[in-house]
């Protein structure tokens, strides 16, 4: 599944600090709630990691070590050492690790480029990590933690079963 | 017939154990296993929360330290057994003749199969192996027929575990030189076939090229399922034609032939994947579960669903069928 456009057009008009607070704001949280991606990106945490959403007019840089995510605006994006192109449901099923990498990859829906080394370190650590957004994104509503959690989960059921088998 | 399923991680091993595997096999996160690739694989701590969580469940654990010793570095590969011996590893599946010897000697109760590896594919090798190592199993390469496995298993005395779903390798395991070729770096010596530090993906107007080393493997038109970076799979260029020179990128499935191979005396069906993620271990494992379990009228329709996550999105029964010679 795309992103619809009338969902990514506002993307545009958003100023990029604010989209990168709110980024920031779930991505050190999950960082903190799953630290053992650090142990298995080993060396390559120190990696600059690109997310391109192909269907989104921004893209993301990822820098584990530092803890850090920034947002750009296309096609202005820094340079990285590896990054990954597709659609912004699919990245975050491999984020999640609801989908595999390579059964993507081989679907052509997904392209990588730059150090493969890292990308796969980090595809690996991810898979493992057990992140699982809406309950991630859940506990920083606080009591509303609940109701977040399972209007993110409805959300990501009605779009992932089109990605991904039903195997959990 | 027992079904084998691959873990490259922590949270691979408990999809694969809740989706049916009687057996789950990893390995260290070092170069003692032949899918030693960033990221993946056990730590100590993780090894022994995995054999808990599979004892739990009524599954047992298979490691694998199945890479070649290096002379001078011994210990790496003997600390890796004495490990996964204290742990309460079920089987460790070895191809290093030095590292069976090992594990005989000072573990004589501990069950040692041989890994695909090791390359033992007739009958006089095989049962070297048993009488001198007392390998209980051994892991055949798939360069065999169904019937040559059947003539095998009526000469041999050990149990013996065939690949049926997953990568594929047409190479004879355990002495395939392809990717040392290319890279230097070998799943026999390293643990890592085509390494990624090695591989390049670039998009070429609409083509996706894919490079390993200093070779062009293939040159995907939009459109064109992809597979991996290997030397065996690449498309080239041989006198006036270009195709795939070994084989095409395509996964292995042999369940259509699952009761002749019971029938030749298989005890364990193995399924590839080390590498994989968890969402294709648990999808995996949990059909192939039921296709074991299923008639064969039942089997074709369970396993289709499977193509999508495969190499080039299309599978082959490989060598077992062999029509060729």
């Amino acid at each position: 599944m795309t992103v619809p456009t009338a969902m990514a057009v506002p993307l545009r008009l958003i100023p990029i600090p604010a989209i990168e607070r709110a980024t920031r704001l779930v991505f050190s949280h999950v960082m903190a709630r799953h630290p053992g991606l650090f142990d298995r990106l080993g060396e390559h945490a120190a990696k600059r990691y690109g997310f391109i959403p192909s269907d989104l007019p921004v893209g993301f840089l990822v820098e584990p070590a530092k803890t850090r995510i920034s947002v750009h605006r296309k096609p202005n994006l820094p340079a990285t050492d590896a990054s990954v192109t597709g659609g912004f449901v699919l990245l975050l099923g491999l984020l999640e690790g609801r989908l595999d990498g390579d059964a993507v990859f081989f679907s052509r829906d997904l392209t990588v480029t730059g150090d493969m080394e890292a990308m796969l370190a980090l595809r690996n650590a991810l898979d493992d990590c057990n992140i699982d957004l809406p309950s991630d994104i859940g506990s920083l509503a606080g009591p509303f933690a609940p109701l977040i959690g399972r209007a993110a989960a409805e959300i990501r059921s009605r779009v992932l079963p089109r990605e991904a088998g039903q195997w959990n | 017939m027992e079904l084998i399923c691959p873990a490259g991680t922590p949270a691979a091993f408990r999809e694969a154990v809740d989706a049916g595997a009687d057996a789950v096999y990893c390995g260290f996160r070092d170069e003692t296993n032949a899918r030693n690739f960033p990221g993946l694989n056990f730590s100590r701590d993780e090894l022994k929360a995995a054999i808990a969580y599979a004892r739990q469940h009524g599954a047992m654990t298979f490691v694998a330290i199945n890479t070649f010793m290096r002379a001078g570095r011994e210990k790496l590969w003997h600390e890796a057994v004495d490990d996964a011996v204290r742990l309460g590893a079920d089987a460790v599946i070895l191809a290093d003749f030095g590292l069976m010897a090992y594990t005989a000697e000072r573990y004589p109760d501990q069950r040692l199969h041989v890994s695909v590896q090791a390359s033992a594919a007739n009958a006089d090798a095989v049962n070297f192996l048993v009488e001198t190592f007392r390998a209980k199993r051994v892991v055949l390469p798939r360069i065999l027929t169904i019937p040559d496995i059947a003539r095998l298993a009526k000469q041999i005395r050990c149990e013996i575990e065939v690949f049926v779903f997953g990568g594929l390798c047409v190479m004879a395991e355990g002495r395939c030189s392809l990717s040392s070729y290319a890279t230097g770096k070998s799943p026999n010596m390293n643990g890592i076939c085509s390494p990624a530090s090695h591989v390049r993906y670039r998009e070429d107007g609409r083509e996706l090229v894919s490079e390993l080393g200093d070779y062009t493997i293939n040159r995907f038109p939009a459109g064109e399922a992809a597979g991996y970076p290997t030397l065996c799979k690449g498309r080239f260029n041989v006198a006036d034609e270009r195709g795939y020179a070994f084989e095409d990128p395509v996964s292995l499935d042999v369940m259509d032939h699952v009761d002749l191979l019971r029938e030749a005396g298989v005890s364990a069906l193995k399924i590839e994947g080390r590498q994989r993620g968890k969402a294709y271990v648990a999808e995996v494992v949990s059909v192939m579960r039921r296709a074991v379990a299923a008639n064969a009228a039942e089997r074709p329709a369970l396993i289709s669903r499977l193509r999508l996550l495969s190499e080039g999105q299309r599978t082959t029964s490989g060598a077992y069928e062999k029509r060729w010679r």
